[in-house]
């Protein structure tokens, strides 16, 4: 707990349903995690991919409790949530 | 947003479809500060410092892991060379020692230890002798110990009676895990011109010019590889594809220098460096052979392997170099027989044989690597294919390795079956013509000259 606390990406992947952006908003809100960046998209005619970057610094939880939170959150829909530090994408795409 | 969507995707997308890993982080451990003439002593004190050092690795490895979303597929420590750290010439002292460390590598959730290692490219000493007499029962008797020796040098040239003594080495440890289709072999490995600060078993060892402890990183990702080739389709030319390999092997380094940096830092350890190797497991996809294939081979061991092996290996490399100022370990491409789904369908349908492995070795890391034959071949004969192997490694100044096994009761066409990151692999043939006079003469092959290379 309390280990480099910061900026987390949100990818969540899956069969296109009402709701899933907004749960997913949601639960983040509820761990006050505060959303900075979202993109979201339709891939061919019914792919769901959205990902989303946030702010953790101010939620007292650990980034496994967030994901349990969002997993919770869409766990009847067919979607796969990850949950990772965005500083993996700085370091894979950002010389 | 800082990235786009695309590249968020594909790094996810690596990770999950193309089974990019951290494959081990492993903790380098200098143990030049337990030595003792007294064996339970010496246990003693190896079993407090693995225990000590080791205590948090797993749990810190789990931690990042779950922070960056890499799965880091194993945890190991490696050692100083164990010749070096028990002083007396006593089989049954290493016994003792090496029972210590396997214990104690299981209390804290350790996969593998490296470092029952002796190094005799030029001779061996009195305490190596008893160290490689222990050597086939420290392999039976325990899991995690891995256990290697180094057998020839650039410098040194080749111990003759080291790979005669170690073929017979390699055949009583096949003997005695013989219930496990020889088992014990998969933890041996025999050098030329070894690392000293390579994370990957079973070659890991920790050398005598290293610090007191650090941090080893072995990253892996042959899916994305295969995967980005792939998306570059059939016309490209071996330019492009070069291209396309170093850029992939730019994102994987950099994934797992940010891992390495993270868990030193957790650990108060210095993070010592990041091995770029694309190793592959038995899991479908997970396979160099198949980058071969995706490059043009209808299997490994085409005519061609050779060539388009030094093409990956190479582009691994210069992409890796330009990622992380850490690279070192063996950073290359390993062509282990055993854990390579496409490999295994290769030696089964005959497509790649032992000489045109060998061949292949010479242009990539590391060796002629978990490789069946059957149980039946001569220690003369294994001897003269690690020499055959070492002279690889000694004339083009490489590191090669020989991970055989000599698989008990078992022909060509049998299977041996290790499970996990070991797979399965088709016993082998072995070529019948005999080296027997060759190998008994003995000796040291004299080091070869560095200059009028042709």
């Amino acid at each position: 707990m309390g280990k480099n606390k910061k900026r987390i990406v949100v990818t969540v992947i899956g069969k296109d349903e009402v709701g899933i952006v907004a749960k997913v908003a949601t639960s983040l809100a509820e761990s006050n995690v505060n959303l900075i960046d979202i993109n979201q998209k339709i891939l061919g005619d019914e792919i769901f991919a959205m990902t989303l970057l946030a702010d953790r610094n101010n939620s007292s939880l650990s980034l496994n409790e967030i994901t349990a939170g969002i997993k919770a959150s869409v766990k009847n829909m067919s979607l796969e949530v990850t949950v990772q530090d965005s500083e993996v994408f700085q370091y894979m795409h950002r010389v | 947003m800082n990235f786009t969507n695309e590249e968020i995707l594909e790094t996810v997308g690596m990770i999950a479809e193309d089974k990019l890993d951290i494959r081990t982080v492993t903790l380098g451990l200098s143990l030049l500060d337990c030595s003792d003439p007294d064996p339970a002593a010496c246990a003693r004190k190896v079993r407090e410092k693995i225990l000590v050092k080791g205590a948090n690795l797993s749990q810190e490895a789990d931690f990042i892991s779950d922070e960056y979303g890499l799965p880091i597929v194993n945890k190991r420590i490696s050692l100083t060379p164990i010749s070096l750290v028990v002083p007396v010439a006593d089989a049954a002292a290493f016994v003792e020692v090496a029972g210590a460390v396997d214990k104690a590598a299981e209390e804290i959730g350790v996969d593998f230890v490296g470092g029952y290692t002796a190094m005799i490219q030029k001779g061996q000493t009195a305490i190596d002798r008893s160290m490689i007499a222990a050597m086939p029962e420290v392999l039976a008797e325990t899991k995690r110990f891995c256990a290697s020796v180094v057998l020839a040098s650039t410098k040194a040239g080749i111990n003759m009676d080291g790979c005669y003594t170690m073929s017979r080495v390699v055949k009583d440890t096949a003997r005695r895990t013989a219930d496990d289709d020889g088992i014990g072999c998969a933890k041996l490995v025999l050098f030329a011109n070894p690392v000293e600060d390579n994370p990957f078993m079973a070659g890991a060892y920790y050398g005598a010019g290293e610090s007191e402890s650090e941090i080893l990183v072995g990253v892996s990702g042959p899916g994305a590889v295969r995967r980005a080739l792939e998306e570059l389709g059939t016309d490209a030319d071996l330019g492009e594809v070069a291209e396309a390999i170093k850029k992939t092997a730019f994102k994987i380094t950099r994934a797992g220098e940010l891992v390495g940096k993270k868990i030193a830092e957790q650990l108060g350890v210095s993070f010592g460096n990041l091995d770029l190797s694309l190793a592959p497991t038995p899991a479908e996809g997970d396979s160099v052979g198949q980058i071969l294939e995706t490059i043009g081979l209808a299997m490994p061991g085409a005519p061609g392997s050779t060539a388009a092996l030094m093409l990956l290996n190479d582009a691994v490399k210069k992409g890796g170099l330009f990622a992380s100022s850490s690279v070192g370990g063996l950073s290359g491409a390993f062509i282990p027989v055993s854990e390579d789904a496409s490999m295994i369908r290769a030696a089964k349908a005959g497509a790649i044989t032992i000489e045109k492995l060998e061949a292949m070795t010479s242009v990539c890391s590391v060796g002629l690597d978990m490789i069946a034959v059957p149980g039946s071949t001569s220690a003369e004969t294994l001897a003269a294919i690690i020499a055959d192997e070492m002279a690889i490694g000694c004339a083009n100044t490489k590191t090669t390795a020989v991970r055989i096994i000599p698989a008990p009761g078992k022909e060509v066409g049998d299977f041996v079956y290790f499970g996990g990151l070991l797979g399965e692999a088709p016993v082998m043939a072995v070529s019948q013509v005999s080296a027997d006079i060759f190998v008994k003469r003995g000796g040291r092959i004299p080091a070869p000259l560095q200059s009028l290379k042709n």
